[in-house]
């Protein structure tokens, strides 16, 4: 009789410590136990992230960050924030964040070298012109005879390489901010960036600009995933790709998309 | 051979192989510690990828010419304002008193200000005034940002050369019945010119690297190539192929610079 209740209460303990173990799948595996950290861009730009402030939760990634947490099983007072560059983000080495969402491109060269969860977002290719050139007809061969420009740590890069071919070597530039300075100064005449930058920086930023055209984001060799970039093997990916799975098939991802990132259906698409 | 010399040589082989002994213990030092601490690997894969140095090598190259193209115009301006500010800071003439004010002031601010900021602010401020193309072109302002900064060190230079030749050389040409001017040109900066050469050498050295400075601009120099690459591969390699690069150049101009310097050593000794 006791051996029974023994054996009862031993099964009842192990089914509760799985039930534990499935709820934080993240248990033990970040870099502070019990919280979840992120790292971001300094600074992080609209509309991914609202007044440089993630831990408001306001902007895209803001709000999926909160909420790939919460699927995880962490509460938002477990979040906590860092910023980093790019290159903190690649060096070798033990990093400082458990996950970094920065608008990171997953790319297959990149994937060598860190981790990357399934992807977020898909961006569109936009092309943001400036005064000069607002009358450019979206396609590709008129886009060929501008003076391009590009943040140049950005898949821009390649992509106006390998889309547009354009007749002029395109200039580079350190942030989104000095490409604006280039189109202001009308040494460039457009710039490539995806889509929600390009609208933010045309509304708000640079005066007299226009996001001309797209590129359709389903395009095989155009889509651009954005992700949320871990240290190479480290263990949370699986967890961090269940939840961010969880969301798109039970469409909370979508629906933070919605809030946040503005309806992109009025830009052309470039033929 | 005197017991004397016997002892030196002795004293000589003895030297030899310490210093031989010890340079090899700090190699062997390096070449086997490093590569047993735990990081190395990943050390070794992203800074040290011969897979990325080797694809990414060939378009560094070119790159590069972007900064010898730069360099090759910035130099002999930077050398020509460089003398002129010098010129005009060392007028004797009270009427050229605000020459002398220009040229002060001048040396006061470029060599104040951190080059990146002239860059950006003559790079993107003078074309954001509305020139037309092609000459809002990033290439000709930043250019004109480092020709600015740097004439302002090299005028110092230049100007420490003619304070170098003694006033007396200045007196005695003008008793000879030469005028400013021809004791100037013909008898001060020929020595002047002469004696900062190994200092100027040091300038091109840093030139040749400040180049780079203009990739935050636009052009698409060696370093932003590097950049570019840095980012599409997740990886420093190409950082280091550009050092790799400058290093070609640079170790020879500073081998020739010491050289110079060394001779003239020799010389007033």
């Amino acid at each position: 009789m006791s051996k029974r209740i023994l054996v009862a209460t031993f099964s009842l303990a192990l089914l509760a410590t799985n039930a534990l173990a499935g709820g934080h799948c993240a248990a033990d595996k970040t870099l502070t136990q019990g919280k979840f950290t992120i790292a971001t861009g300094n600074p992080a730009y609209f509309p991914w992230v609202l007044d440089d402030a993630p831990e408001s939760g306001q902007g895209f990634e803001a709000a999926v960050a909160y909420a790939v947490a919460k699927e995880m099983g962490f509460t938002e007072q477990d979040v906590v924030w860092v910023r980093s560059s790019f290159d903190e983000a690649i060096q070798p080495g033990v990093k400082n964040f458990d996950v970094n969402m920065q608008q990171y491109s997953i790319t297959a060269e990149r994937d060598q070298v860190v981790d990357f969860s399934v992807p977020y977002y898909t961006a569109p290719m936009a092309v943001l012109v400036g005064a000069s050139a607002t009358d450019t007809k979206p396609t590709i061969a008129a886009l060929k005879s501008l003076k391009w420009g590009a943040v140049g740590s950005t898949t821009a890069v390649q992509k106006i390489a390998s889309i547009i071919q354009p007749t002029n070597d395109p200039l580079l530039y350190g942030d989104n901010a000095d490409v604006n300075a280039a189109i202001s100064a009308n040494q460039i005449d457009g710039a490539m960036f995806d889509l929600p930058t390009a609208l933010f920086l045309s509304a708000v930023m640079i005066e007299g600009s226009k996001v001309i055209g797209q590129f359709p984001a389903a395009s095989s060799d155009n889509a651009d995933q954005f992700g949320m970039l871990m240290e190479e093997g480290n263990p949370l990916k699986a967890c961090v790709d269940e939840a961010l799975t969880a969301m798109i098939n039970s469409g909370t991802l979508a629906s933070i998309e919605a809030q946040w990132l503005q309806d992109t259906t009025g830009v052309p698409l470039i033929k | 051979m005197t017991r004397r010399e016997r002892y030196e040589q002795k004293q000589r082989l003895k030297s030899l192989i310490i210093a031989a002994a010890s340079t090899i213990c700090v190699v062997a030092a390096l070449v086997i510690i490093v590569p047993m601490t735990p990081g190395w690997e990943k050390v070794q894969k992203s800074f040290f990828n011969g897979e990325v140095l080797a694809k990414t090598f060939p378009k560094l190259l070119d790159a590069f010419m972007v900064n010898v193209m730069i360099f090759a115009w910035s130099a002999p301006a930077i050398a020509i304002l460089g003398l002129l500010i010098a010129l005009a800071r060392d007028a004797k003439s009270p009427a050229l008193f605000p020459l002398r004010i220009f040229g002060a002031a001048f040396t006061d601010v470029f060599r104040g200000v951190p080059v990146i900021l002239t860059v950006y602010l003559i790079g993107f401020g003078i074309p954001g005034l509305g020139l037309p193309r092609p000459w809002n072109s990033p290439f000709i302002w930043g250019s004109l940002a480092l020709v600015l900064t740097y004439s302002a060190y090299v005028a110092e230079i230049f100007r420490a050369g003619i304070d170098s030749v003694h006033p007396s050389q200045r007196a005695a040409a003008l008793s000879l019945g030469l005028s400013e001017r021809q004791v100037m040109r013909d008898v001060v900066l020929p020595q002047a010119i002469r004696n900062v050469v190994p200092s100027q050498m040091n300038m091109l050295i840093a030139l040749q690297k400040d180049v780079s400075l203009l990739s935050f601009i636009g052009p698409v120099e060696i370093f932003r190539q590097a950049g570019v690459f840095k980012s599409l591969f997740a990886n420093f390699t190409p950082y280091v192929g550009a050092a790799i690069i400058f290093l070609i150049v640079t170790i020879p101009a500073t081998r020739y610079a010491d050289y110079l310097m060394a001779r003239q050593m020799r010389e007033r000794s």
